[in-house]
């Protein structure tokens, strides 16, 4: 029983310190030419475009639920005029950008973990490498630089759809017009909300395209090894974004001890 | 129409006169407790063709995989013309991958992309060839294997015997000096089989094409192949030209060449 439970804990840390290096690696290699832009911007077409839809969508709801209970919390203080702002700073500040990490490592690291898996099982990886191609260059990192770009533009749409939402909620509620609902929801925003929690997401995008890549790269024992690498891509790279906010959080408020205010 | 390797980059330093195409020495391989290959030393001359024989599981894909350098050996070499392609990387084995073709035995095809795509790939690549050169290139080769109508569709939507063929047209892209070829038979009808190893013939005599071939089809063996080598249990238990294995003392390897299972 020790045994088993020794051996299962050694499998486990050889697997963390695989994975460790493989972004070590996905890292060091985006500096590295040859790059591949043509399969670059392909990626950022169906990882990034192709979820904005996704992203917007939630976005507008989640701007509506929010601008509900903003409204039922701040109508017992009479502070119903803050509900713009109040919205657009939990939106930009916390809720855009992990809602849209913990999204999108839904839609991409699934699409991730099943393709690279799908790819491995079929010998696809093996056929990109005897083509002469670097078929880690070609499948992650243009994978990681495409998420790295895509995270913060989508970040900043789902904040965008939010404060809709919002618009939405409030105007059917008071009848606030467009103009006046988003100058004062721009009315307390500041650089430091927006900027260094949006490049935060940008860690978030490099985690959900090295956690799914990793996972799909390593597939075996056929399509049962496929499904298994594209669920525990999502279940993994949600809980490290989970994780790494916390520790992101505190870098931010170090740097920028004005977003904590 | 010029060759496509002429028009590959960085093209390759010929080896010395001699040099065997592919060599394999003292290599062995393991996957866990299994012993997949033990001690495999062979050479493989230029032009020729080496079919490699055996039961199902006995390791010749992985035989293969070693020649590509997609597998490492746990121990001994692996060279390519007299490149030593189990210790390169990067560059430097891409370099003497440009000089292999190999056709898998799922055929491998990449599904985002049409079969003619597949085919230009490896073109676009490496080579300077302008976007029509590439394509009509690619059309040339699905030609050769019957699939020049295919161009624009996908793989997907190909029959299982059609990829294989897809799979030949794209090892050929690059025109390459060696030729890996995993099973060319399977899944193919009998005519498609005979034209096919009619193909590689005439790539081997007139197009100076070292040929390395995995089958369980013994008479396309018997066609293709100038040296048959039968693999079991790791180990090479015969190796010959044909007249020479079927007169093997291993009854297991007369068993072999006298069956007629075809593919």
């Amino acid at each position: 029983m020790l045994h088993r439970l020794g051996e299962a804990a050694i499998a486990l840390l050889a697997a963390v310190g695989e994975g460790a290096l493989f972004a070590l690696k996905a890292a060091r290699e985006v500096f590295l030419p040859p790059f591949e832009f043509r399969e670059t911007m392909r990626q950022v077409y169906e990882l990034g475009l192709r979820s904005a839809p996704l992203i917007a969508v939630s976005g507008l709801a989640v701007g509506v639920v929010l601008s509900m209970h903003t409204r039922a919390s701040l109508e017992r203080f009479g502070a119903e005029s803050m509900i713009p702002a109040g919205l657009a700073i939990a939106l930009v500040r916390e809720t855009g950008p992990l809602t849209a990490g913990l999204l999108l490592s839904g839609r991409i690291g699934a699409g991730i973990g099943a393709e690279l898996g799908a790819m491995r099982v079929t010998e696809q990886i093996d056929a990109l490498e005897a083509s002469a191609v670097d078929a880690f260059r070609y499948l992650v990192v243009t994978r990681v630089i495409a998420c790295v770009i895509a995270l913060p533009i989508l970040t900043t749409l789902m904040n965008f759809a939010g404060m809709m939402g919002g618009f939405l909620a409030e105007t059917s509620a008071t009848g606030m017009s467009l103009g006046l609902y988003f100058n004062r929801a721009f009315s307390l925003i500041e650089f430091n909300d927006y900027v260094p929690a949006t490049i935060k997401t940008m860690v978030f995008g490099f985690i959900i395209a090295t956690t799914s890549s990793y996972l799909g790269f390593n597939t075996s024992s056929g399509t049962e090894g496929v499904g298994r690498a594209s669920t525990r891509a999502v279940v993994l790279s949600s809980i490290l974004i989970i994780v790494s906010n916390v520790l992101l959080v505190r870098l931010i408020f170090f740097v920028f001890p004005e977003a904590g205010s | 129409m010029a060759h496509v390797a002429a028009a590959v980059r960085e093209p390759t330093v010929p080896a010395p006169a001699g040099t065997p195409a592919v060599r394999l020495e003292h290599v062995s391989k393991s996957f866990g407790s299994r012993r997949v290959l033990d001690d495999v030393t062979f050479d493989v001359a230029a032009a020729c063709g080496f079919v490699i024989l055996g039961r199902s599981g006995t390791g010749k894909s992985v035989m293969l995989k070693h020649i590509m350098g997609l597998v490492r050996p746990d121990s001994g070499k692996v060279l390519v013309g007299g490149d030593e392609i189990s210790a390169l990387d990067g560059p430097e084995l891409s370099r003497v991958r440009k000089k292999i073709g190999f056709l898998f035995q799922n055929a491998a095809l990449f599904d985002s992309i049409s079969v003619g795509e597949n085919v230009a790939f490896p073109m676009r690549r490496h080579t300077n060839l302008s976007d029509s050169d590439i394509r009509a290139r690619a059309k040339e080769k699905l030609a050769a294997v019957g699939l020049d109508k295919e161009y624009e569709k996908m793989p997907a939507t190909l029959s299982g015997g059609m990829r294989k063929r897809a799979g030949l047209a794209r090892a050929m892209a690059l025109d390459p000096k060696i030729l890996l070829i995993d099973e060319p038979s399977a899944g193919l009808d009998p005519i498609t089989a005979d034209e096919i190893d009619d193909l590689l013939l005439g790539l081997k005599s007139s197009g100076g094409t070292t040929l390395i071939i995995v089958t369980h089809n013994i008479p396309s063996a018997r066609k293709l192949g100038d040296t048959l080598a039968m693999l079991h249990e790791g180990q090479i238990v015969a190796q010959g030209t044909t007249e020479e294995l079927d007169r093997s003392d291993n009854e297991m390897v007369r068993a072999f060449m006298t069956s007629q299972h075809a593919g």
